[in-house]
């Protein structure tokens, strides 16, 4: 080898025990200009979609505490602003791959409020027939392809899909959520790599909201954001305000115009916060009374969407009011739904293991 | 002394008693202490989850973070890592919450830390004991609910075991962390919460050996973990209709006990196993095979297995249960070999 010998780079300051410092980091909010490709009726289908991601969850809790709903249940309230302002740019020709927290993202995919409330139910009329339960509800005419029960499941199933996409040579796209710790899965390294040596079709949306379980980020991830990890794969990486619909609206816009017209992936990480235990009934001693992150847990991105949206004239409180009482109704019937319907039959155990 | 203890607690008093004995025992996986650089707990030395099941709850404050290390979501990693850390001289108890995740952690047991030695020609050893969570019942569905010690147990150099009772959890727990071969310790999440005698001071209990729960002289009925209260429960049925069942706790999947087994069966000639796994290329499927050779001619009628059906794990509460071998189904599989018996 010739040249100069290279110098390491000048040590980075790790983020080891803050909350705060790791908030405060650098994120991207909505820009000024932002609104101007936000239409009235846009406005209203995405707060009506977090509207029934949050009544859904908040279902979700009342009849797992009820002892209606069996297993395992990991709430995505709080988190609504990411899968709703990312959803928003997709059509059911589109495909996305969720996780163990997957409610909110099959809402925002167009996943059926009942068909998903009888799933978690158990219930013959779930869409995966009560097969499957709240770790992996899938609607595959939706283009949902799965929730995962698998931390980092999704991430070749998302690769699969986009290399589907760039050789039928179609101009859908492919979402990849995933959490922080899914972040630190071998599968993250691979996958992001070979999306980017391919230039696939593809944007990987990391929800940072800092723990997995009972872990927090600082302790995990060596780098500080998971944004910057996308120079090792020669992608942009963008990390945005995840409580911030509009901005996460506008940053998911660009990257998946960018999949589109096949320039390739991106990485965006989208800082939020687990609202709820890692699952329902976790006593969440890792958190301090929430401590120094209360502050950002209060943040309620529904609000925050409120306000702008108000304040920008794309909607009034009184249509947002109304929005907000037909999500509850549409919640009541799917519960309703669910609670109704029947059993599997007991010859549905043996059925779906192979196709004909 | 001994107490009675939950099967969790058996667990954790190995775990802490192996740890006091030997400084190279050193236990790592996910959230197995939990709240690592979270400040408030770090001031008080305390741990958070202590593992999903809070199986290993309290050794992190006692031994430190140093031999209680929370890895990142990292399962490939973490325990390639303990093969590493085995092959130079420690001896790691890594573990992998569920079975069902084994795809992710597979090439540090089936590529590496089983076949070292052997590749190797006797050279090294990988002294350490992975603990993983199987079992249906507990509404986990699909992917947290699956029974893969016969899977694993098939693989040369890799030891398996599968403790039913408190007793036997702790015993063989600190036999396979004394082992110096890579153990599979396998523990059943609708267990933890039972209880039975378990004596306060170290003891082991050898990798290998079957245990008879129950003697008897008509039909022999080997179980496998959770599957001994099914077998249980058989024996008391049949004792009403006159029919004496000696019933087998394998406790260990690989190398399991053939001299155990086969004595039984030449004395009742008869054999049903019950096992959880899928029902092909498992663990009954092995036994019976071996004892066809090892003892046809002692043997009265087929050898009947009661496993799970040839699917996942349902989510759905009514066919979870359907799924689980139940005292319904062996009975049936009795009545078939049993018939001539009566007559
Ligand atoms: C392969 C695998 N490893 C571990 C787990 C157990 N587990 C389930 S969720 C979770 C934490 C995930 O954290 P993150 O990716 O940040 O998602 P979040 O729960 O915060 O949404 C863990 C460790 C799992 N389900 N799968
Ligand atoms: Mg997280």
């Amino acid at each position: 080898m010739s040249g100069k010998a290279q110098r390491m780079p000048e040590s980075v300051s790790k983020v080891e025990t803050s909350f705060k410092e790791l908030v405060d980091l650098e994120v991207r909010t909505a820009t000024d200009t932002a609104v101007k490709n936000l239409t009235s009726d846009k406005a209203k289908d995405m707060y009506k979609n977090m509207e029934d991601i949050r009544n859904f969850e908040e279902n979700a809790k009342r009849y797992f505490a009820a002892g209606e709903i069996p297993g395992f249940v990991h709430l995505y309230a709080g988190e609504e602003a990411i899968a709703t302002g990312v959803c928003a740019h997709l059509t059911d020709e589109d495909y996305i791959t969720s996780t163990h927290r997957g409610h909110g993202h099959c809402v925002a995919k167009g996943g059926d409020l009942k068909g998903m409330m009888a799933e978690i139910f158990g219930k013959a009329t779930g869409l995966g027939k009560g097969k499957g339960g709240s770790m992996h509800i899938a609607d595959i005419d939706k283009g949902i392809l799965g929730a995962n029960g698998m931390v980092g499941g999704g991430f070749g199933i998302a690769t699969g899909a986009a290399i589907r996409n760039k050789y039928k040579k179609s101009d859908r796209v492919v979402v990849c959520f995933f959490g922080d710790g899914a972040a630190n899965e071998g599968v993250f390294h691979e996958c992001l790599n070979m999306a980017s040596i391919w230039k696939l079709p593809i944007v990987f949306v990391n929800e940072n909201n800092f723990f997995a379980e009972a872990t927090p980020q600082w302790y995990s991830s060596a780098s500080n954001t998971i944004a910057e990890r996308a120079v090792a794969y020669n992608m942009p990486g963008v990390r945005v305000n995840g409580k911030d619909v509009a901005g996460v609206y506008e940053t998911a816009g660009e990257a998946i115009e960018r999949a589109r017209k096949g320039e390739g992936p991106t990485l965006i990480e989208c800082v939020t916060y687990r609202n709820h235990g890692h699952f329902e009934g976790d006593e969440q001693t890792y958190k301090a009374d929430f401590g120094e992150e209360k502050e950002w847990a209060d943040v309620d991105p529904l609000n925050v969407f409120r306000e702008y949206a108000i304040e920008n004239g794309l909607v009034t409180e009184e249509e947002l009011d109304k929005l907000r009482e037909e999500s509850i109704k549409d919640v009541e019937e799917a519960v309703k739904f669910a609670q109704e319907s029947p059993e599997p039959e007991p010859e549905a155990l043996y059925e779906d293991v192979f196709a004909d | 002394m001994s107490k009675e203890k939950l099967f969790m607690q058996a667990i954790n008093e190995a775990l802490d008693q192996a740890m006091e004995k030997d400084e190279d025992v050193i236990l790592l996986g996910e959230d197995i202490a939990g709240g690592a650089n979270v400040k408030h707990l770090e001031e008080k030395n305390e741990d958070s989850w202590g593992g999903t099941m809070g199986i290993t709850r309290g050794l992190m404050p006692k031994y430190g973070r140093e031999r209680v290390i929370d890895t990142p979501i990292s399962e490939m990693g973490y325990m390639g890592a303990a093969v590493g850390m085995a092959v130079t001289g420690l001896r790691p108890v890594p573990e992998l919450m569920f079975n069902d995740f084994i795809g992710f952690a597979l090439d540090s047991i089936l590529g590496q830390g089983s076949k070292m030695r052997y590749m190797f020609g006797g050279k090294a050893t990988v002294p350490m004991t992975v603990r993983t969570m199987h079992g249906a019942g507990a509404s986990a569905a699909a992917q947290h609910s699956g029974s893969y010690y016969g899977m694993l147990g098939s693989i040369p150099g890799v030891k398996v075991v599968v403790p039913a009772t408190p007793y036997d959890a702790k015993g063989l727990m600190l036999s396979a962390i004394e082992d110096n071969n890579l153990v599979m310790f396998f523990e059943d999440k609708t267990l933890y919460g039972t209880k039975g005698d378990v004596p306060d001071e170290y003891y082991t209990i050898p990798i290998g050996e079957a245990a008879i729960k129950r003697g008897g002289e008509d039909l022999t009925i080997v179980t496998i973990g959770k599957m001994l209260f099914v077998g249980l429960e058989v024996a008391e049925i049949l004792e009403k209709d006159n029919v004496s069942v000696e019933v087998i706790d394998l406790r260990t999947v690989a190398p399991w006990d053939q001299e155990t087994v086969i004595e039984s069966v030449k004395k009742t000639g008869r054999l049903i196993v019950i096992d959880e796994a899928n029902p092909h290329n498992n663990t009954a499927t092995d036994i019976a095979s071996v004892v066809s050779d090892r003892a046809f001619d002692y043997l009265d009628g087929p050898i009947k297995c009661v496993c799970a059906p040839n699917t996942p794990v349902p989510f759905a509460a009514n066919l979870e249960k359907l799924y689980i071998p139940n005292a319904d189904k062996v009975l049936r599989e009795a009545a078939e070999i049993i018939d001539d018996l009566k007559a």
